[in-house]
């Protein structure tokens, strides 16, 4: 197994610590606590995954974009959707025959304040029961047999802007869920309930005095240094960290042996960088936690500062390799902002920064002494000032990574990155804050880097080198979270709606199945009967998909470029299908 | 900033108001014109018009999340280029206003957002112009000077 687990045997859970290390099961929807999303099935190989075919669909009933992926506990898969935010429990003997569904009643006013599509990103599991955070940010626990509500807790307003879109983690006892409305100057913060009773045991904001952001002047530290009093409000103009974003909707990690947990803080609030002036402490930085007082143990802040919504809540993967001819207990994250930082996650140590796509032009490189960025003036969007647009940017807002995880493969050594590869131009213009309301206050334009026609890449990384090893160009951008196996292949999906296998070591193509919809969800393997089975939602939609009926502006269309320049609407359609591979 | 009391149940008739204020500066009484420019400067509502420029600005800062870039439409909402070959400018503003709400489909009611009720006019010359063919997609070619009294009544109408 690809982490050796020690953890406290007085926890409840344990049942969790011992699923996860069954490939036959998928109990979390990043594979396991490092996140990894790597299985050690190997039945399904490189040899002979050009045989796959179609084992039995399932369709959600739901036309929205759909990510993340199912859950598989024993005979049952579960299934979430996007708003309305269904589950259902699908009977593996009988070809995913339903067992029981859920569907909330929600304020369907939710979805006027959902800034990138209804979309939800799964559902956790722990000691029978199924936890949901919906869009309303109501958290659920439902009793995994029956679908019955055990406990619900109502995290949040959704008439601020504030919901729920991210997939709980349990850790310990305790059910971890965070908050999105970056868009709407919500303030982040991550929850923690009480996984039996539903009662809220520590809350933490991304700003604000310590007594919000639980952290300690002196023994918090950033870049090695304690992080002194108050530490949220300073690098903020008046009250502007209450309306300060640093929402934290994407993925939490979990170190079982330090009891740590580990997450990305979002984009500060409003876009306008003019009007917030500072360095929005602590918006755009990795959070280390302590699981049971939620006390931070380190920060770093990425992206001070932030004058192009690159968000820092993508994964943190947890893994242990030899660094510098050292062991060391790494966390590397790729960031929306380009960078793929390496970090020692036991103290927080800056090891390594290296852009992970070529086209990243606003930073040249990233300071590892200070942890600064050395940014690039000319694609500074705040040096012109409001109503100026700047230009060719790279990466646009998007990153060259979104939420879409990637993973990690302990057999070749190397990261699978879904990549985006697009560039923008970024006006800022004035902006006033009305609760419930978008607080943007940028006008942005999204095209391919100049002469080139993919905006996607699916590339596989080397940790240690900081390095690209391959790459395979996609027409658009990969919004699915790849799933590496000891079969030697990687699997993810594609917006125009393939399921593709690809060799881990080299990307060849090994297989590809176009699906009803495109695919922005994230690949599970399991088996069953002795079986193993590959599982991918379909429905497309999320943030690269809004402009799906428009396609890319006439000044983007002289490249040369055919598929690409294309509107994604002429390739593929909404849709909401769950679909199951198998070997004949 | 605009102290605003809750979401009230906006009117149209506020939103005319409201635009009245920005298009005048307040000056005169509730005419509700078509569009919102202002005479100083870039007269008119043509598609080199600071109307047109401003209100593509506002429609990408404030609407195209939805409903796509140039107007055309997303997965989430329905293409507005198509939408004002039907949709009268009363109805638009009404639309804006209280919003609508369509099966699994929400459109939230802006009638109190400042972001979008100062600048409703433009965002509908802009759109009016998409509509009927006359203004092609992507940031105008050139960008007209901001009038001065429009500088003026946006930044009383905005707050900040």
């Amino acid at each position: 197994m690809l982490v050796a687990y020690s953890y406290s045997p007085s926890y409840a859970n344990d049942e969790l610590v011992t699923l996860q290390q069954d490939a036959n099961q998928w109990a979390m929807p990043l594979g396991n606590y490092s996140s990894t999303r790597y299985s050690t099935l190997s039945q399904i190989n490189n040899s002979n995954a050009r045989n796959l075919r179609v084992a039995w669909t399932f369709s959600t009933g739901v036309l929205r974009g759909h990510e993340g992926g199912p859950l598989v506990i024993g005979d049952i898969m579960y299934v979430h959707t996007p708003f309305p935010n269904k589950v259902f429990a699908l009977d593996l003997n009988r070809n995913g025959a339903i067992l029981w569904s859920y569907e909330p009643r929600q304020d369907s006013n939710v979805i006027g304040v959902m800034c990138c599509d209804t979309v939800n990103r799964g559902v956790a599991y722990a000691k029978g029961k199924i936890f949901l955070h919906q869009a309303d940010t109501t958290l659920v626990a439902l009793d995994a047999k029956t679908g019955k509500v055990v406990w619900s807790a109502k995290d949040g307003d959704p008439a601020t802007g504030e919901t729920g879109t991210g997939a709980p983690t349990i850790a310990g006892d305790y059910v971890i869920i965070g908050n999105s409305g970056g868009e709407y100057g919500v303030r982040g913060n991550l929850a923690a309930y009480d996984m039996n009773t539903g009662k809220l045991a520590w809350r933490a904001y991304s700003q604000g005095p310590d007594s919000d952001t639980l952290m300690n002047a002196q023994k918090t530290t950033h870049m090695g240094k304690p992080v002194g009093k108050d530490s949220g409000l300073a690098g903020w103009k008046g009250d502007q960290w209450k309306r300060g974003g640093g929402t934290t909707w994407g993925w939490t990690s979990y170190d079982p042996a330090s009891q740590t947990i580990y997450y990305g803080s979002g984009n500060p609030g409003t876009w306008n960088p003019v009007q917030r002036p500072g360095n929005n402490r602590w918006s755009m930085t990795i959070w280390a936690r302590d699981l049971k007082t939620g006390m931070a143990k380190w920060v770093y802040q990425m992206t001070p500062h932030d004058e192009w919504d690159y968000d820092g809540v993508n994964e943190m993967v947890l893994v242990d390799r030899e660094w510098k001819g050292k062991p060391r207990k790494l966390l590397v994250h790729f960031d929306r902002n380009g960078f793929a930082y390496v970090l020692d996650r036991t103290s927080g140590e800056l090891l390594g920064a290296e852009k992970y796509d070529p086209a990243v032009n606003w930073a040249s490189s990233i300071d590892l002494k200070t942890g600064e960025p050395v940014r690039v003036a000319a694609y500074s969007t705040e040096h012109g000032g409001e109503d100026v647009s700047t230009k060719n940017i790279c990466p646009a807002a998007l990153g060259s990574k979104d939420q879409q995880p990637v993973s990690y493969s302990p057999q070749t050594g190397l990261f699978y990155i879904p990549g985006n590869h697009v560039c923008m131009d970024y006006e800022p213009t004035k902006v006033a804050y009305v609760a419930g309301s978008p607080y943007v206050g940028a006008t942005l334009s999204m095209y391919p880097p100049k002469g080139e026609n993919n905006l996607g890449r699916f590339v596989a990384w080397d940790p240690i080198a900081q390095k690209s090893v391959w790459e395979v160009k996609e027409p658009f951008s990969v919004w699915s979270g790849p799933l590496a196996t000891a079969g030697g292949v990687v699997f993810y999906g594609t917006m125009d709606g393939y399921l593709k296998a690809v060799d881990a070591k080299t990307g060849n193509e090994l297989y590809k199945f176009k699906t009803p919809s495109g695919i922005i969800g994230n690949i599970t393997t399991y088996t069953h009967g002795g079986k193993q089975y590959v599982a991918v939602l379909s429905g497309v939609g999320g943030w690269a998909a809004i402009g799906m009926a428009a396609g890319l502006t006439g000044a983007n269309e002289g490249l040369g470029a055919v598929g690409a320049y294309r509107s994604l609407s002429q390739y593929t359609n909404l849709g909401g299908t769950m679909t199951v591979f198998e070997l004949p | 900033m605009i102290r605003l009391n809750g979401r009230v149940a906006a009117i149209a008739a506020s939103a005319l108001l409201f635009a009245t204020l920005l298009s005048t500066g307040g000056a005169t009484a509730q005419t509700a014109p078509a569009a919102a420019a202002p005479p100083a400067a870039s007269p008119g509502s043509g598609p080199d018009s600071w109307a047109a420029f401003s209100g593509w600005k506002r429609y990408h800062g404030n609407c195209s999340t939805c409903h796509g870039p140039d107007g055309l439409g997303g997965t989430f909402a329905p293409s507005l280029v198509d939408s004002l070959k039907t949709l009268d400018h009363d109805q638009f503003l009404a639309t804006v206003v209280n919003g609508k709400k369509d099966k699994n489909l929400t459109m939230p009611a802006f009638g109190v957002d400042p972001n979008v009720m100062c600048y409703v006019e433009d965002i509908y010359t802009y759109l009016k112009l998409r509509s009927d063919g006359k203004m092609d997609r992507g940031r105008p070619a050139n960008t007209p000077t901001k009038p001065k009294d429009v500088a003026e009544a946006e930044t009383a109408c905005m707050g900040v």
